[in-house]
């Protein structure tokens, strides 16, 4: 997909849709839809009993660009500007930062948002302020 | 049962990802960078996935949450409202560094391993990375403190 600038309508669309998927989870499930809580709990030194569930919603989530193509018949391309380098050090970061700091952009910034939490307010107030940071110094300072 | 709605939740997810337009990094940076503003380049499309999903998952969250249980699980497992701390204040400020050097977080990140081609795959294996070794040093720091040895 290319930037087409503000695309208020189809963002709140596709925002309610996340909403919708983590609604459903709690519903069925009881629990808080945190892509970096399901897909790190995955992984090694410990597992718990939700194995099957988590590698399911992974799946999900890999096979959504195919659901989009059968829908809309167009391959959503994601633009990766950034060098192999730059998303090894970023990757890191974005995994173990969320992690240690027990959610992203999903657990925190919308399930933990709709339940009023005080961890998650400050958890997207603070990755809001670097992320922020972070994209002025690459384009505007460096 | 189990297995199936979490592929289905999963694909909802992703599917909202892309329509928003949130499964595209470049799209996720031209909301992040405010210093477009001035020159009138700013994309504030990220404010409304939160409001769409905010909005829909607060009134969903209050209904469902007052029920006794969920459908297919014994009880709701609802992370302890602790307060905030030195860990969590760390944890997002490394993340949102990422999350702004590349315009990746990790539910677009997931969403791209398909279409992304070998740039999606290189994020993904080193967030990976990065999850497994914060849950090792975490399971370090959750050990209790030594206890003191009997004096003899």
């Amino acid at each position: 997909m290319t930037v087409s600038g503000f695309t208020p309508l189809a963002s709140l669309v596709g925002g309610a849709l996340i909403g919708l998927s983590a609604v459903m989870l709690m519903l069925f499930q009881g629990r808080i839809a945190g892509i970096s809580g399901i897909v790190s709990r995955l992984l090694p030194p410990e597992r718990d009993g939700q194995v099957a569930g988590r590698i399911a919603m992974v799946l999900g989530l890999v096979a959504a660009p195919v659901a989009y193509v059968t829908i809309t018949g167009t391959w959503p391309v994601p633009q990766i500007g950034a060098s192999a380098p730059v998303l090894v050090v970023a990757g890191l970061l974005v995994g173990f930062g969320s992690v240690w700091g027990n959610g992203c952009t999903s657990g925190h910034g919308i399930c933990g948002l709709s339940r009023f939490s005080l961890r998650s307010a400050v958890a997207v107030a603070v990755f809001m302020a670097t992320a922020i940071a972070t994209v002025f110094i690459a384009r505007h300072l460096l | 049962m189990s297995v199936a709605i979490q592929f289905l939740v999963g694909l909802v997810f992703g599917t909202g990802l892309i329509v928003a337009g949130m499964a595209d990094p470049a799209k996720v940076l031209a909301f992040l960078d405010l210093g477009a503003i001035p020159g009138g380049n700013w994309d504030p499309s990220l404010l409304f996935v939160m409001a769409g999903g905010i909005g829909v998952t607060m009134i969903g969250y209050r209904l469902v949450l007052g029920r006794s249980r969920p459908l297919l699980a014994d009880r709701f497992a609802l992370p302890p409202a602790n307060r905030p701390d030195v860990r969590l204040v760390t944890g997002a400020a490394l993340f949102g560094i990422g999350w702004g050097l590349a315009g990746f977080c990790p539910g677009p990140a997931l969403v791209s391993v398909v279409t992304g081609g070998l740039p999606a795959l290189v994020f993904v294996a080193a967030m990976l990375i990065g999850m497994a070794l914060a849950r090792r040093l975490a399971i370090r720091h959750a050990l209790p403190p030594p206890l003191p040895l009997p004096r003899s």
